[in-house]
């Protein structure tokens, strides 16, 4: 039952041949047996989840189910859960028993879905490894000793070794692409805007959006049908009608306009993976889609304009942990600036404060015309690259990252060469744009992502372009051994 | 570009995060790093390019000005280090 998804699991549940609360008890089973090894979740809220599960059993009793009701899924730790704890993976809130909900978890309660805990992930969303978690490191289920990528790392690898049909996730840089990458996942980020961002921990809040980590696009679309819409709540939310993104899957890709762009093969690309995303493009041809050279003339600023931008938003939303109103407090403050500087120092990992100094210092007097707004004049040009490539293409097609997962502790001393991982994905932060990684075959049996990137709002034609992809490849169905 | 020890000082300062002393000079290091990354930006001239703060070209959304939140003080109090009377405790202040 582990290995359902979760359109089989509705249907399941619909039909009758298993309860909500068997389904859910598989998966704690399943998290308990496992999880030891991966360190994937925060949380296990088992006795709210059976709680939830038999309440669903009750709906179908009644006859007052929805489509999606006693499914299990998990939240990332970044989303805030009502009673639950919510620690963002950081010393600081490890304390935090959220007050609220989030809009993403209200609407996930709405579905009437069933928490199973929340997932492990970089401190604040910032990493790429998910070795910067308070609560350790969290292992790729395809190698032990790999990095499943990261921010969202827990949520990949729950979901890569079924301990849950679905998680959450955030993407900023490529939190979702990324690790949905390393661990052989589908993982949309939508366009910026699409999802709430209330009550989702902020790091860059120009660039953070929520979306789902799934096994196939078809489940991205019914999970992308749940998190997507507005929020009045979230003053970014955009208040445009959200189409129902299982309804386009099944469209024809004949005539579709593809583009490559030069920029995305590189000679720092593993020529394996390269190989692998020629393969796929031969695959949608045979589709009836056509390939178009294009190039994004400055993405390759995407990095060095991110790393300028996202510490300055990053410095600015965690002053609020300060140490009086909620959080870590450290011990005896001598005096109120004490209390400040004790309370951030001991509460915050070394990438955050890495972070956190680079953006005091973009964002101090005299600096702040140099960095932060010659980075958002790169952000300018980058979100012009992209509106001209579309007038050319329907979707942008490329590696989602240089080469499969790397060695824990390969990286974790070098913070550049751990930003360079995100080369690939984080031009659609920039953007705005939508940007969604499949998995596309394997390297030494690791395996490998393929991104698709679409004009604003676009999503649905990304989740049916992946799912033509997936009716005929077979890649999102392996399993990693051992689980 | 290259980061001095006191420049560190300064900026943890500006950040309100104490850092261990010891680790000053690997923060210059790491710092002085990324900062040559992002000096990349200077290969291209940006000059008259109006900035994106927000990826999409919309108006920031309003409200009417009216009451929406209740009064849950208590309750957002229950995760404060230190309270009294529906006050946050900080160490004295004022002498």
């Amino acid at each position: 039952m582990y290995n359902l998804t979760i359109a089989e699991i509705a249907a399941g549940l619909r039909a009758k041949k298993f309860s909500s609360e068997e389904i859910t008890h598989v998966f704690l089973t399943r998290i308990k047996q496992y999880d030891a090894r991966l360190n994937s979740f925060i949380t296990v809220t088992e006795e709210a989840a059976l709680v939830a599960a038999r309440e669903a059993d009750q709906h179908y009793a009644n006859g007052t189910a929805g489509l999606l009701t006693g499914v299990p899924m998990a939240q990332k730790d970044i989303f805030c859960t009502t009673g639950v704890k919510t620690s963002c993976a950081s010393h600081m809130l490890d304390n935090f028993i959220a007050p609220y909900d989030a809009t993403v978890v209200t609407r996930f309660k709405q579905a009437g879905m069933v928490m199973l805990g929340k997932t492990n992930m970089d401190e604040f969303a910032m990493g790429s490894s998910n070795e910067n978690s308070y609560y350790g490191s969290v292992k790729n289920p395809w190698d032990l000793t790999r990095v499943p990528g990261g921010s969202s790392g827990g949520s990949a690898a729950a979901v890569a070794a079924r301990l849950t049909p679905m998680a959450t996730g955030t993407d900023t840089g490529g939190s979702i692409r990324q690790p949905a990458a390393l661990c052989n996942l589908t993982g949309i980020k939508p366009t910026y805007g699409r999802v709430s961002r209330y009550g989702m921990i902020a790091f860059a809040s120009s660039l953070d959006q929520g979306g789902p980590l799934n096994r196939t696009a078809e489940d991205a679309a019914l999970m992308l049908n749940v998190m997507a819409g507005f929020d009045e709540k979230d003053s970014t939310s955009v208040d445009r009608p959200v189409p129902d993104y299982s309804a386009t899957l099944n469209n024809s890709l004949a005539g579709l306009k593809i583009g490559l762009p030069k920029e995305y093969f590189v000679k720092e690309l593993d020529p394996q993976v390269a190989a692998a995303i020629d393969a796929a493009v031969k695959e949608y041809e045979k589709l009836g889609a056509t390939i178009h050279s294009i190039s994004l003339p400055n993405v390759h600023l995407s990095i060095p304009a991110y790393y300028v931008i996202a510490p300055a938003e990053c410095s600015s939303n965690l002053a609020r942990y300060d140490g009086v109103r909620f959080g870590y407090r450290c011990e005896n403050p001598k005096d109120l600036e004490d209390l400040y500087k004790r309370s951030r120092g001991e509460g915050f990992g070394a990438e955050v404060k890495r972070r956190i100094m680079i953006g005091a210092y973009v964002l101090s007097a005299g600096y702040y015309d140099a960095y932060y707004l010659k980075a958002q004049q790169i952000r300018s040009l980058i979100k012009n690259d992209f509106l001209e490539a579309f007038k050319q293409v329907d979707v942008i097609l490329g590696p989602t990252t240089l080469s499969p997962a790397f060695k824990l502790g390969e990286k974790a001393d070098d913070p550049v060469s751990m930003y360079l991982n995100d080369i690939f994905t984080i031009a659609a932060n920039l953007a705005g744009i939508p940007g969604m990684s499949i998995p596309a075959g394997f390297v030494d049996n690791l395996p490998i992502g393929m991104q698709l990137m679409g004009n604003y709002f676009e999503e649905a034609r990304l989740l049916n372009v992946a799912h033509q992809y997936q009716k005929v490849t077979d890649w999102h169905l392996k399993i990693p051994g051992g689980f | 570009m290259s980061l001095s020890p006191e420049e560190v000082i300064k900026i943890s300062h500006l950040a309100r995060l104490a850092i261990d002393e010891q680790a000053i000079p690997k923060y210059a290091q790491e710092l002085s790093n990324i900062f040559d990354l992002v000096a990349q930006m200077n290969q291209v001239d940006t000059q008259g390019i109006v900035p994106t703060t927000h990826p999409l070209d919309i108006p920031q959304r309003l409200r009417a000005d009216v009451v929406s939140e209740t009064d849950q003080r208590e309750l957002m109090q229950k995760g404060a280090p230190s309270v009294e009377v529906g006050l946050y405790l900080v160490p004295q202040v004022i002498e």
